[in-house]
């Protein structure tokens, strides 16, 4: 439970974090919260020789109100998402995913743009953004560039972002009354989860994130795309894998995960429908 | 005097804030790893990363060179330094396999974990990075993590004993020959069942450490380890070190629980001592999380065949078992002994002619060394018995309860002298068992049920019961014998009143968790008549303790607070000899109550013992042979083991689309004879119902098929936290136990022995409509859907 030697560099804006990560190269990782990078540096699963620590870059922890949508800072902790008037009146759906992360310590420090930017398919907020069809802006040597949440997840804890580059802001389309389901299916309330659901429906319009249900999250669009034709509650549902490439683990089989998207996501749109 | 039935002025069954906890709480209580220690070497150990393999070579040089290496050590190196293997003090038979175990493997490993080097560093970050640049060259071998392909001896772990089977030991006892056989003939029913006691990590919130330091100017050492057992560890240690035993003095300082798993003696004790001792120097060793997985010793890991035969009423008739054990890679301290423990349990609480067939071959595996885990040998049978009446009842279509109460033993049977020759000391399973089902409401219950489960219903409503029988207060020790242990079972006591009438209780219980301190204090408090804030226990260091056998297998309260008793007993009569001295009087004519001595009939001729303790001390004025000062020292070995038993009721919830089951609610009712301090038990009976309930719905250490640990940490490995338990309804009965002063029994392990069984039964009874008759454990939402889904027609 002792990680490898590395260099530690404290930056204080964004401009200063993305210059050291340029002149640390490769090797060099950002610290926000830790609380997805520490655990794996204490197995020695990842050895970065510098962290670059963002932690105290004060100007990007912020809810903010931009008209269509909700502007959040990256270094919002999951606990300030969870609480925000702002997300509650306009994205409940997001505030209520951030208030399942992990045990109360782990929403005190983690980060919503640490856990984005980590690309956990297993997480909570990157398959619940996703759903909300959030824009993600992140910031490089040569300024600001804005990917849409369906474009950011290439691959297993790989994303759209350059080496140099640092998520700085969620933008999440405000929710105008659609309703809802968070549906987190574990074995102990402060795990992972086995298979979780983020859905909304809204006038016809849907949108539905799996967890935990492929290497990255996914979207279910086949589930959309079959509710906007008229199809059933129970009809869509029966998709919900569709999109998916789920893994077998010690908690649940290929078959049993995908048994479990489909009750899963049947029972969120029951909820989003009442 | 017997202070269970006159309270006067009682401390005995107050509520008492635990002594303990204000350190506890607030960070200042010290752990072995926060000792300061200055100059000490730390120790680092390489692991084997393969579950079985030769070893080719080893590979140093690099690793030596390291910033802060100060050694390395193979185990080739270290061989000379043993004087003897490491320890297994229970040889169940003469014939018992027991492959030679030294603290790190010579040329073959035989688990992931298996120790392989030792680094001494100066600090602990470089004795860790230093592991990394040792190059071992392995030639892997087949695994072998299945036990009935262990038994088959495909592939031989220990080839210098020919087969991977330790031992078989058998208990067979019939009133006339063949009355097993014959019993199953003639019975009118029959169930024959398939159980399998996954292994489970023990989990100490505190990891071991260990810090052994050298005295100066001299042959002795002091050792210091996070243990159960520190005076089993200082005999164990002088003999394995071949140091004399009078020169090894062991500490065990605040120690973070253990659950069986510090009842042990471990590699990284005996290498700290030798490395300590070669370099003169302290070295000192904390365990990782990740590594107290694997280099720890594990719990339960049995196959269980379990036959019942009952005759037309469901009274049961004979019992047949069959175990196989997995003893993991090497016999641990008593390892082999763990399936004793339960041999003689299969019967439950249930009045049983002498028709029982017990039989348990244990086998060598290539996993982390199996040991005693809180209950050891006690769940695994009392789940058996308790899982298979379960089955039987569904086969008779009599409610559970219903065939329970045809078979109890009575009260009015007790003292009890069972099939095996035991004797139970006392008990009313009865009384206990309705007011659990009183807490239940049960006929209300599984009204509700037959209501809710109905053909297509999501939730389904499960009620589970145990009603069952420890046997602890390990142990009288002539009864160890005739199972081959290799020590006794007594406990020892001292009791001192200082001069200014403070009184010193010494006891060679070793408390990790159990607030010995308390509960102690208020034993010689009760006895001498004193505020219990006037007592100090002294344990679990053996120079100031020297005497003892420590702590496990809940024995601490039947036999070291009995002795406790005891001790004062000896004061109370020497304190009298005095006490007639001065008030010139026969001692006869003395009375003693509330720390007074009176004389019978003239209430104003009084002494109290604060005053006698100083005439003791002053020795001014003692009646002729009697010495100075007001102590002594008792040593009680039990007469019997104590019998606690309960019954426990789960009502679950079970989510027949996922699989996942909600406790709804779990009833405790258990009866401990006595109690001292109904806090403390209420919290045994707390963290001893989360275990069980943890083996029955979260926890199993999984081994892939190339004997690789998969729950190496606590993401993998489930256990259950605050939120994750349900509440906990407790309640009692008082049956004293009638074969010790104080008419306790014990209640460490009780909770865990009751409670896997239970959860489980109300797991498959809430899916008995759907065809489910039997589910492994853990009952997870996947194996639990899984079932269904099988007994659905796999649909």
């Amino acid at each position: 439970m002792i990680p490898a030697a590395f260099d530690y560099k404290r930056a204080g804006s964004a401009e200063e974090a993305i210059a050291l990560i340029g002149q640390y190269g490769d090797e060099a990782k950002f610290l926000a919260g830790g609380h997805s990078l520490i655990p794996l540096m204490k197995l020695r699963l990842a050895q970065p020789t510098v962290l670059v620590d963002i932690g105290r870059v004060k100007d990007l922890s912020y809810v903010k109100d931009a008209g269509n949508h909700i502007a959040i800072g990256a270094l919002t902790r999951h606990m300030d998402v969870e609480k925000s008037p702002v997300l509650l009146q306009h994205v409940p759906l997001l505030a209520h995913a951030a208030g399942h992360v992990g045990d109360a310590q782990v929403r005190h420090r983690g980060t919503i743009g640490g856990s984005i930017a980590h690309a956990d398919p297993a997480s909570d907020l990157p398959a619940t953004t996703l759903a909300l069809g959030a824009t993600y802006v992140v910031q490089g040597p040569k300024g600001k560039r804005s990917i849409a949440a369906k474009d950011f997840f290439k691959g297993f804890l790989e994303s759209a972002l350059a080496a140099d580059e640092m998520l700085v802001e969620i933008q999440v389309p405000k929710m105008n009354g659609a309703k809802w389901s968070f549906q987190k299916f574990n074995r102990r309330a402060q795990d992972w989860a086995i298979v979780g659901v983020a859905a909304w429906r809204n006038n016809g319009t849907s949108g539905v994130g799996l967890v935990n249900m492929g290497s990255t999250p996914i979207l279910a669009a086949a589930v959309s795309s079959a509710l906007s034709g008229g199809a059933s509650i129970a009809d869509a549902a029966a998709l919900a894998a569709d999109d998916a490439e789920p893994q077998g683990d010690l908690n649940a089989s290929v078959e049993y995960r995908t048994h479990l998207a489909k009750v899963l996501v049947r029972r969120a749109l029951e909820e989003a429908s009442k | 005097m017997s202070i269970t039935q006159e309270r006067t002025n009682s401390v005995i069954g107050q509520r008492m804030l635990r002594r303990e906890d204000p350190a506890l709480l607030t960070g200042e209580a010290k752990f072995t790893n926060d000792l300061a220690i200055p100059g000490a070497l730390h120790l680092a150990v390489l692991r084997s990363p393969y579950a079985h393999a030769r070893i080719k070579s080893i590979d140093v040089a690099d690793a030596r060179t390291m910033p802060g290496v100060v050694a390395i050590y193979t185990g080739k190196d270290l061989h000379s330094t043993w004087a003897a293997p490491m320890p297994c003090a229970w040889p169940v038979t003469p014939d018992m396999k027991n492959p030679a175990h030294f603290p790190l493997a010579l040329d073959k490993v035989c688990y992931v974990g298996d120790g392989v080097a030792a680094v001494l560093a100066t600090s602990e970050t470089a004795s860790r990075d230093a592991l990394d640049a040792i190059d071992v060259i392995y030639e892997p071998l087949q695994a072998v993590t299945d036990l009935e392909v262990a038994l088959s001896d495909k592939t031989i772990i220990h080839e210098a004993i020919g087969t991977n089977k330790s031992y078989t030991w058998n208990l067979k006892v019939e009133g006339t020959e063949g009355a097993v056989d014959a019993a199953f003939k003639s019975a009118a029913y029959t169930v024959s069942e398939r159980y399998v006691q996954q292994r489970l990590l023990p989990m100490a919130m505190e990891p071991r450490a260990v810090a052994a330091v050298p005295q100066p100017f001299g042959g002795d050492i002091t050792l210091y380890s996070a243990t159960q057992v520190p005076h089993i560890l200082k005999v164990m240690t002088a003999i394995t070190l071949g140091i004399p035993e009078h020169q090894v003095r062991v500490v065990a300082p605040s120690v973070g629980g253990g659950f069986g798993s510090k009842l042990d003696v471990y590699a990284e004790e005996l290498l700290c001592v030798a490395l300590a001792r070669k370099h003169g120097a302290p070295v000192r060793w904390v365990e990782e999380r990740s590594e107290n997985t694997q280099a720890t010793i594990h719990g339960r890991g049995q196959i269980q065949f379990v036959e019942l035969a009952a005759d037309k009423n469901g009274k049961l008739t004979a019992v047949r078992v069959r175990l196989i054990g997995d003893m993991g890679a090497y016999l641990q301290l008593v390892t082999p002994g763990v399936p004793l423990l339960g041999a003689f349990l299969y019967a439950g609480v249930y009045d049983l002619p002498l028709a029982y067939d017990f039989s348990c071959t244990s086998v060598f595996t290539t996993m982390t060394p199996t040991d005693a885990y809180r209950g050891a040998g006690r769940p695994e049978a009392t789940y058996a018995i308790e899982v298979a009446m379960d089955a039987l009842a569904r086969k008779m279509k009599v409610d559970p309860y219903e065939l329970r109460k045809r078979n109890y033993i009575k009260k009015e049977q007790f003292p009890y002298t069972a099939f095996s020759g035991l004797t139970y000391d006392s008990g009313d399973h009865l009384a206990a068992a309705e007011k659990a089902m009183s807490h239940a409401d049960y006929t209300n219950l599984r009204k509700k049920q037959a209501t809710q489960n109905v053909a297509g219903a999501r939730k389904r409503l499960g009620i589970g019961m145990t009603s069952y029988f420890e046997m602890c207060g390990l142990a009288p020790s002539r009864v160890l014998a005739s199972l081959n242990y290799g020590a006794g079972g007594w406990e020892s006591a001292t009791v001192r009143v200082l001069p200014t009438s403070k009184v010193q209780v010494v006891t060679g219980t070793s408390p990790h968790g159990q607030g010995h301190e308390t509960s102690w204090a208020m034993i010689a408090a009760e006895k001498l008549g004193i505020p219990p804030e006037d007592v100090d226990v002294l344990h679990s260091d053996t120079a100031i303790a020297p005497l003892g056998l420590d702590t496990y297998g809940s024995r601490s309260l039947a036999v070291g607070g009995v002795a406790i008793a005891g001790a004062c007993d000896k004061v109370i009569d020497k304190a009298r000899l005095i006490a007639a001295h001065q008030l010139e009087c026969a001692a006869e004519d003395l009375e003693f109550a509330q720390g007074t001595f009176t004389v019978k009939g003239s209430p104003d001729k009084a002494v109290p013992i604060a005053a006698i303790a100083f005439a003791a001390f002053t020795a001014h004025n003692l009646p002729d042979g009697v010495e100075p000062n007001l102590e002594a020292q008792y040593t009680h070995d039990p007469k019997n083991f104590s019998w606690p038993f309960g019954t426990h009721i789960c009502i679950v919830e079970v989510d027949t689309e996922t699989g996942k089951v909600d406790v709804l609610k779990y009833i405790a009712v258990d009866d401990c004879g006595n109690q001292i301090n109904p806090l403390i038990v209420e919290g045994q009976v707390h963290g001893g119902v989360v275990q069980g309930l943890a083996q029955a719905l979260y926890e199993e250490a999984v081994y892939d098929e190339d004997g690789n640990l998969k729950t190496s940490n606590l993401a993998e490995y489930l256990v259950p936290a605050a939120c994750d338990v349900p509440p906990i309804t407790t309640d009692f009965t008082v049956t004293p136990s009638p074969t010790n002063q104080l008419g306790v029994k014990g209640i460490g392990e009780a909770g865990t022995i009751g409670s896997a069984s239970t959860v489980m039964n109300a797991v498959i009874d809430a899916l008995t409509g759907l065809g489910v008759t039997t589910l492994d454990m853990p009952a997870s939402p996947n194996n639990v859907w899984k079932a269904i889904q099988a007994a659905q027609g796999g649909k």
